[in-house]
């Protein structure tokens, strides 16, 4: 990937296209597994971005240990670590 | 490094094009403009991220006017308090900042409406405008099946940018009726430059499906969406699909002009010629005075800034052409009302709030909307409403409750300081 | 004149109201209850929920403790949106001066049969790491807990309806006449008894008692569950929370079984608007930081305000509201509660049955009737 920087998504290093959010990265990271979850909701159902403009709150996961993040508002930046909730 | 706590002679709340627009105007005058927006870059819902691209060649001009004045752009920036008249607060990642304003405009834009159907909370179904937006931040939809439904012409610009980048879009599903489009699409024709845009759209889109007058009744899959039940007229069937692009039009985003006390008529912040609210040092542009487009909004953004800067004749030469765009803007809402058939899209075991799971079985057992909230604690999560508010006053008819801050989720230290006595960095981006 | 319709009318339904209905009904007694917007909708919304023992005077700990005492024998079956959680509370001293204070308040409240810890700085920091480290100790009381109230109002309600008592909403009612009240829809209710548990409006059907709105803010953040799993209280509440006339905050912050915390708290008087005052709530939020550092990074969902109906004894109305205050004797109140009526609405609502049946009460009623204010204003 040109223009490409890397990330951590629960430990695991992910590559990215430059000006990428975090939402970007989580959901790549998950590229493999069927389920392209971000969080669980209060029910423990799977949940995936519903807005990807700030206002469902659904991305939500923590970012250099700021919890509750909305990853859809956030670009990726070099070495940025992203833990999802589940 | 910038300090904590700033002044400007006119501020703005949201950087989309009609933010943009009111920036270039207002700072015309040698004023002191800034615009806070909580997106990373500016550009707002339609345009965003678009200045580092030339794919949107009427965004260009703008970005070009906006970078060649004097107004700061403070991105990644979000309003969430009015501590006092005449300032604001907002948070960013570095940190919390006041800002003292001698006038306000306020271009907060517009977000999807999402209806609650059974299977909306699985994880790829996803707004319309959000899959367009998660795409324009990086994600590839290469050879994905999609299906983009709901109601809006949103839908149209949507599958045609996503079939632009690759997706395998199988069909339009608009929920309002031909006979009420084509009195829309006669609307349209009265604009030449809609009908050119109309025209263009019409050519990316050539071999997809649009169907008026259909509608998602649910969605079906395995820990993601799989497929998709549309209904039309007594019809239903299934389409596979990797993702559901699905949104039911606009609604305004109104919790800053609420909290900052702007009246509201018929759920639209109240704004007099000059774009001025019921609050005098306050002006409102684009979406929240009403859903009009791309159009109305860069005009409106215009005026108020104009306006806002005392250049009341500047403002008032634009007159004639925001005339024009409303009727656009009237005809559009006409256009796309939703069907009475989308009041039982939701079954009794649906999720309505996303935040707190709470069904709509639960939501019926209570008579308004606050009884709901406090017992249900529908609407009481980290969005506030926002997601859950448009959908129940759709489907139960109740008016969504008082605004109160913070309106965003800050940090507890941002509620916390007195920041006016405080030095700390926090403004991002500095765009000259 | 004619058969009253009902024996008594209650009006509003907070947790004292509702607490009334239900014993009331129980009772026996055919009960309406009229409440103009919503079930728990007033200060039982805004409140905390924190059911705590209190120990600042005699009579605050009689009914603090007999009111605790029901909802412990309730909380069985209280039903899951009511949030019963067994938490304790932590009094937490900041110096040395305050933990003195702790050992006393050991002795009050074991010498009275509730249980109580002290906790020392290292027992403190184990049961809650996230307290801001160097605080020499606190006092654990176990038996403390914390409700959702709204929840638990309606669960009253509804125990009351069962039980034949009937609900008016929503009806405001306008006047209380001789033999019942009116209601704003122009119609009457007639009954032997009215009771006012109308919180912070009582005093604007019944002029003249002395009930005056103190606000207070609230802040509730996202959930951060296991942060803090008591509910915390610094000692020096006493001393900040309640003189009658000046402004004040206090740390007070409680789990929620959602995960949540609720972080309070703030008195004010004189101010009538609901709207958030941002100094009073940073200054809250300060104090809440001295003690919990790292509660500033976390995310602040919403804030709201309540106003507690305060007395200038701190001590509820639970009584007639007798000629000689130029009351009627079947107009009963049970109001101002100030910053426990959660806790204490159980225990209101037994001595309210207990006086309009004229039988005894478990605990002396005497320090709550409405009389003794006047008395003690001319003693
Ligand atoms: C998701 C979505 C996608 C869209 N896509 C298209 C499209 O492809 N084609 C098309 O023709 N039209 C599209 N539209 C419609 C288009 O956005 C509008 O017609 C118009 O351009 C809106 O301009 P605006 O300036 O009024 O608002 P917006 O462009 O919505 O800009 C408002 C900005 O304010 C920010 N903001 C709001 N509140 C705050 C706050 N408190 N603090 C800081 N910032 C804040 C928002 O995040 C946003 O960046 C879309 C709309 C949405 C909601
Ligand atoms: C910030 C804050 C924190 C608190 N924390 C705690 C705590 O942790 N623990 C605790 O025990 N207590 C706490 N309290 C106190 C507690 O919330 C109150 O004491 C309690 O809720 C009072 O209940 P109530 O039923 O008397 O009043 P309310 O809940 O106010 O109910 C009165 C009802 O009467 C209705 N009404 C009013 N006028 C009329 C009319 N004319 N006709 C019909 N109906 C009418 C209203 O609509 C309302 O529903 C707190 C209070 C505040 C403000
Ligand atoms: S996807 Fe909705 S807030 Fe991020």
């Amino acid at each position: 990937m040109p223009d490409a920087i890397s990330v951590t998504v629960n430990g695991t290093a992910v590559r990215v296209p430059l000006n990428s959010t975090a939402l970007v990265a989580i959901l790549m990271s998950r590229a493999s597994s069927p389920a392209r979850f971000v969080r669980r909701s209060l029910s423990g159902e799977p949940r995936g971005p519903l807005c990807a403009m700030g206002i469902c709150f659904e991305c939500r996961a923590t970012i250099n240990n700021q919890r509750h993040s909305r990853t859809c508002l956030i670009l990726c930046a070099p070495g940025m670590d992203i833990r999802t909730d589940d | 490094m910038t300090s904590a706590s700033r002044n400007f002679d006119v501020l703005i709340v949201g950087a989309g094009p009609a933010g943009m627009a009111a920036a270039c105007c207002a700072s015309e005058n040698g004023l002191r403009v800034a615009i806070v927006d909580n997106n990373p870059q500016p550009g707002g819902q339609i345009w965003r991220g678009a200045s580092q691209s030339s794919a949107v060649p009427e965004a260009a001009p703008w970005y070009k006017k906006l970078a060649a004045s004097r107004a700061q752009v403070l991105s990644g920036t979000e309003a969430y308090d009015h501590p006092a008249p005449g300032k604001l607060l907002a948070s960013s990642p570095g940190g919390v900042c006041e800002i003292s304003y001698a006038k306000l405009i306020l271009c907060t834009g517009a977000r999807e409406r999402f209806l609650p159907f059974p299977g909306w909370t699985l994880p790829n179904v996803i707004g319309a405008g959000g899959l367009q937006a998660l795409v324009k931040s990086g994600f590839s939809i290469a050879g994905k099946k999609i299906v983009v439904a709901g109601s809006g012409p949103l839908l149209l610009a949507v599958a045609a940018y996503l079939r632009e980048h690759g997706g395998d879009v199988r069909l339009i599903a608009e929920q309002s009726s031909w006979p009420r489009l084509i009195r829309f699409g006669l609307a349209l024709a009265f604009q030449k430059e809609k009908l050119a845009q109309s025209f263009a759209l019409k050519c990316q889109l050539a071999g997809i499906p649009y169907k008026a007058g259909c509608w998602p009744v649910a969605a079906e899959g395995n820990g993601r969406v799989e497929s998709v039940t549309l209904r039309s007229g007594n019809k239903t069937w299934k389409e596979a699909c990797d993702y559901l692009a699905c949104g039911f039009f606009l609604v305004p985003n109104v919790e800053l002009p609420l909290l900052l006390g702007c009246e509201l008529r018929a759920g639209f912040v109240r704004v007099d010629d000059f774009q001025q609210t019921t609050i005098p040092e306050v002006y409102c542009a684009g979406e929240p005075t009403g859903i009009g487009g791309l159009d109305l909004s860069l005009v409106e953004g215009q005026i108020a800034g104009h306006a806002a800067a005392g250049n009341r004749e500047a403002a008032r030469k634009l007159f004639r052409e925001r005339d024009r765009s409303r009727k656009f803007a009237a005809a559009l809402g006409r256009a796309f009302s939703l069907r009475d058939e989308l009041h039982s899209l939701p079954a009794d075991a649906t999720f309505i709030c996303r935040c707190e799971d709470v069904t709509l079985a639960r939501l019926r057992n209570h008579s308004c909307w606050r009884a709901a909230k406090l017992q249900t604690r529908c609407g009481m999560g980290s969005c506030q409403g926002r997601i859950c508010g448009p959908a129940v006053e759709f489907l139960l008819g109740w008016k969504p409750e008082s605004v109160r801050p913070p309106i965003y989720p800050v940090s507890v230290s941002s509620l916390a300081k007195n920041i006016s006595i405080e030095s700390q960095s926090s403004l991002q981006e500095e765009l000259r | 004149m004619s058969v009253a319709s009902h024996d008594v009318i209650i009006i509003g339904a907070g947790i004292v109201g509702a607490a009334c209905a239900l014993a009331c009904a129980r009772e026996g007694l055919r009960v309406a209850i009229v409440e103009a917007e919503t079930i728990g909708g007033g200060a039982t919304a805004a409140g905390m929920g924190h059911l705590v023992v209190m120990d600042d005077s005699e009579a605050q700990f009689a009914l603090t403790y007999f009111s605790q005492l029901l909802w412990q024998k309730l909380a069985t079956d209280l039903p899951a949106d009511v949030e019963f959680e067994s938490c304790g509370t932590i009094w937490v001293a900041a110096d040395e001066e305050e933990l003195a204070a702790v050992k006393q308040k050991k002795v009050f409240y074991e010498s009275r049969g509730v249980p109580a810890e002290i906790l020392d700085a290292k027992s403190l920091h184990e049961a809650e790491p996230n307290l801001r480290e160097g605080l020499p100790g606190g006092l654990l009381v176990p038996s403390d807990a914390v409700i959702y109230a709204p929840c638990a109002a309606r669960f009253l309600v509804e125990q009351a309806q069962s039980r034949g008592a009937q609900l008016y909403l929503p009806a405001v009612v306008t006047e209380i006449t001789a033999d019942g009240v009116r209601i704003n829809n122009g119609s009457t209710l007639s009954a032997h008894w009215i009771v006012n548990a109308a919180g912070s409006w009582s005093p604007s059907l019944t002029p003249g008692i002395e009930v005056k709105k103190r606000k207070g803010h609230l802040l509730i953040t996202d959930r951060y569950p296991g942060y803090v799993k008591h509910q915390l209280v610094e000692l020096g509440y006493l001393k900040s929370a309640h003189s009658f006339t000046s402004e004040s905050v206090a740390f007070n912050v409680q789990p929620r079984r959602t995960g949540q915390m609720l972080i309070g708290s703030s008195r004010q008087f004189g101010v009538e608007g609901r709207e958030i005052n941002s100094a009073m709530l940073a200054r809250m939020l300060s104090r809440a930081e001295d003690f919990l550092p790292g509660i500033a990074n976390l995310s602040a969902i919403r804030s709201w305000t309540g106003f507690r109906a305060a007395t200038p004894d701190k001590l509820p109305l639970i009584g007639p509201h007798s000629a000689r205050e130029g009351g009627r004797d079947n107009l009963f109140l049970a109001t101002g509660h100030e910053g426990l009526g959660i806790t204490t609405s159980l225990g209101t609502a037994a001595l309210l049955v207990d006086q309009l049946l004229e039988r005894p009460s478990q605990i002396p009623v005497a320090p709550y009737l409405p009389s003794r204010a006047r008395e003690n204003v001319h003693a």
